[in-house]
């Protein structure tokens, strides 16, 4: 896994709520296609027109946000579906960062098993992240949309120069910076995990049906 | 020390090692595999592990086949290769698989309770977001993604961090016509779609507790579109019935000491939860949903609302791109709609009190002229019982087709699919933009509901009929 230490990059708002796995990802692209090359399926529903070209309207495909590598996302980002698919979908887009008040669980952890870094914020903060980023596109504006996330101090640098602090749970933190591959972690706990089951097949030995 | 949790209690039975903050490797007792997530067998192959606990883990086959009537491996040519790859990989790493044709058979989420393979106190996992099913026979049980279900095979467990706990109190009693369906959307209505999020929930209250096992499955079902990944009931009286003779639960004098240690679990009176909701279950009336999420539900008999009877101007926004997806005019009662198709299945309601319930409303009685309307039995065992019963033959008569078990239209990503535009009532859990297809439009609602929309030609009020 490659590791995640600071992110300074372009950031993109998509500011609508309970946004589900089935549109970053449709179920068809994710059953044909193969895990490296999802990226232009990514929120294939809203990102194209019925001809197949690019829907202006979309929030990626606006010059000022186009290669976003952060987005900016509200309430229940990713909820539905577990795919994983969806974290891999917006990885091939060159995200590598999501900023939103909640996430959907599952989409969360998987977030963590790829590299991607999810982050929480109370809504009133994303909602004025969102509005920096928009103001920094208009005319005149002497910022740019860019956010810079830096996991080692845990903040969100906005284009004003607010720091915003975040919290990230340690042992995903460690994992990120240090590219940790989780599997490998822990099956150097073979021994514990050995140890507890055959604690529960004592305990519990209807558990386990064709058990010792 | 103060009482604690059904949730903490299996919980704290599965921790191999605390982690610090919340988090915790945990034991995985039970794992469910399914063709739609079979590619998990073929990456831990290639990344050069091997299945610990093969006796811990059971597959079937659901997503990506045929629901056809006759159908076989071969009937989605397509697909063929990945169900025969699984099949292979499943047999080489020693793991049990219900194949198609034979009993076990069935939706991944029907056949973990119909086999006893699902147990109280049980921690059990899928690469499914409705494992939260599970919960109804009082066990941990979540979705978990690709990565996640290669830590489980190759170490039988799981690194997760302790999520809040909060409970769901449904008093009162349900009116004939309403469901457990009915009660869980009506939640999802009350608290929203993120409302559960960050959260194990268990469902209590005297509703519950009157509720049939097949029934509480129906509730925990649709815990992940509250947010919460787990969802779950304490179990009882009704759970050990429902569970003994099944072939996987334990018989004899395992049977009687695992009922003495399941008594044990269900939540201490002085447990305490993050958050406590409760719901009037005497005022629920049949539900129905109008728009893209599973939040926009209304009673049966309400209207389609309009996007300004809520203040948030990002909601507005929202409620506007469904009404606009979905074809539909805000003020207008939901009853006026026509449809094109019903879908009864899914592992939210296709077990064999869901299709008695639908029969019941079928029988004697036509399917519109112009709605298709499929019946998709959740299991072969299923599939086996209702023709047994007769039921097959009340949909047949009624023009509803009958098919194979499989998850069918609910994801449609075996290409069980409505066309553009088309307009479905289904018994599933999703009414997402495209999820019965591109440009598919769906209703949410109970399998009577459906039946009665099915008759009608319409959106229809089951009482009514």
């Amino acid at each position: 896994m490659k590791p995640f230490t600071v992110l300074d990059a372009k950031a993109a708002p998509l500011m609508e709520q309970n946004v589900n796995t089935d549109i970053i990802i449709p179920i068809h692209r994710l059953r044909d296609v193969a895990q490296a090359e999802l990226g232009p399926y990514a929120f294939e529903p809203w990102r194209y027109l019925p001809d197949g070209s690019d829907n202006p309207e979309f929030f990626l495909n606006k010059p000022a946000f186009k290669g976003a590598e952060i987005v900016v996302a509200d309430e229940n980002f990713a909820c539905g579906s577990s795919r994983e698919g969806a974290v891999w979908a917006i990885m091939g887009m060159g995200v590598r960062a999501v900023i939103a008040p909640s996430f959907g669980p599952i989409f969360f952890n998987n977030c963590f098993q790829n590299g991607v870094l999810p982050i929480q914020l109370d809504r009133a903060d994303v909602l004025a992240i969102a509005a920096e980023l928009e103001g920094a596109t208009r005319p005149g504006a002497n910022s740019e949309p860019r956010l810079a996330i830096d996991l080692e101090s845990r903040t969100v640098t906005t284009p004003s120069g607010r720091k915003i602090e975040f919290h990230v749970d340690g042992i995903r933190r460690d994992a990120l910076l240090k590219g940790l591959n989780e599997v490998a972690l822990t099956l150097t706990r073979e021994a514990e995990i050995a140890a507890h089951q055959a604690t529960a097949r004592k305990a519990t030995p209807w558990l386990y049906p064709t058990g010792d | 020390m103060p009482g604690q949790t059904l949730f903490d209690k299996i919980w704290d039975r599965h921790v191999i090692a605390d982690l610090g903050d919340d988090y915790a490797l945990l034991h995985v007792s039970r794992h469910l595999m399914h063709d739609g997530g079979g590619r998990g067998l073929q990456m831990i192959k290639d990344q050069g592990y091997t299945v610990r606990n093969p006796d811990l883990t059971f597959a079937t086959f659901d997503h990506v086949i045929s629901t056809e009537p006759g159908r076989t491996h071969d009937t989605l040519k397509p697909h063929a290769a990945r169900l025969y790859a699984m099949r292979d990989l499943a047999k080489a790493a020693g793991i049990k698989l219900f194949d198609l044709g034979q009993p076990g058979q069935g939706i991944v989420h029907v056949m973990g309770p119909e086999q006893g393979i699902t147990l109280p106190g049980v921690l059990l996992v899928c690469g499914d977001s409705h494992t939260c099913t599970h919960g109804g026979l009082g066990a941990i049980a979540f979705g978990v993604g690709a990565t996640e279900v290669i830590h489980v095979l190759a170490t039988q467990s799981l690194v997760q961090r302790r999520p809040k706990r909060m409970r769901v109190t449904f008093d009162g009693k349900a009116a004939p016509g309403v469901t457990p369906k009915d009660l869980i959307l009506a939640l999802i209505g009350q608290i929203g779609a993120a409302g559960g999020t960050g959260f194990a929930v268990e469902y209590a209250g005297t509703a519950i507790r009157d509720m049939e096992v097949e029934g509480r499955l129906t509730v925990c079902n649709l815990s992940i579109e509250l947010g919460a990944k787990i969802g779950m009931v304490a179990p009882d009286d009704k759970t050990f019935a429902f569970l003994k003779g099944r072939p996987y639960a334990p018989a004899g004098a395992q049977w009687d000491r695992a009922v003495a240690d399941w008594r044990t679990l269900p939540s201490d009176a002085d447990a305490a939860f993050d958050v406590e909701v409760t719901v009037d279950v005497n005022r629920i009336i049949p539900q129905i949903t109008w728009g893209t999420s599973p939040e926009h539900v209304i009673p049966v008999t309400g209207k389609i609302p309009h996007p300004s009877s809520v203040a948030d101007p990002d909601k507005q926004k929202a409620l506007q791109a469904a009404l606009d997806y979905m074809g539909l005019t805000a003020g207008t009662p939901i009853q006026e709609t026509k449809i094109d198709w019903v879908f009864i299945g899914s592992c939210t309601n296709s077990r064999l009190s869901d299709l008695r319930d639908a029969a019941k409303i079928a029988r004697g009685r036509k399917v519109a002229g112009h709605v298709r309307a499929w019946v998709v039995p959740g299991s072969e065992n299923i599939k086996r019982q209702a023709e047994a019963e007769g039921l097959h033959t009340v949909f047949l008569d009624a023009g509803f087709e009958w098919r194979e078990p499989g998850c069918s239209m609910c994801l449609a990503v075996n290409g069980d699919t409505i066309a553009p535009g088309q307009r479905s009532v289904s018994t599933s859990n999703r009414n997402f933009v495209g999820r019965q297809g591109p440009g598919g439009r769906t209703h949410l609602a109970s399998p009577a509901m459906a039946a009665a929309a099915a008759i009608a030609g319409r959106i229809a009020d089951v009482r009514s009929i």
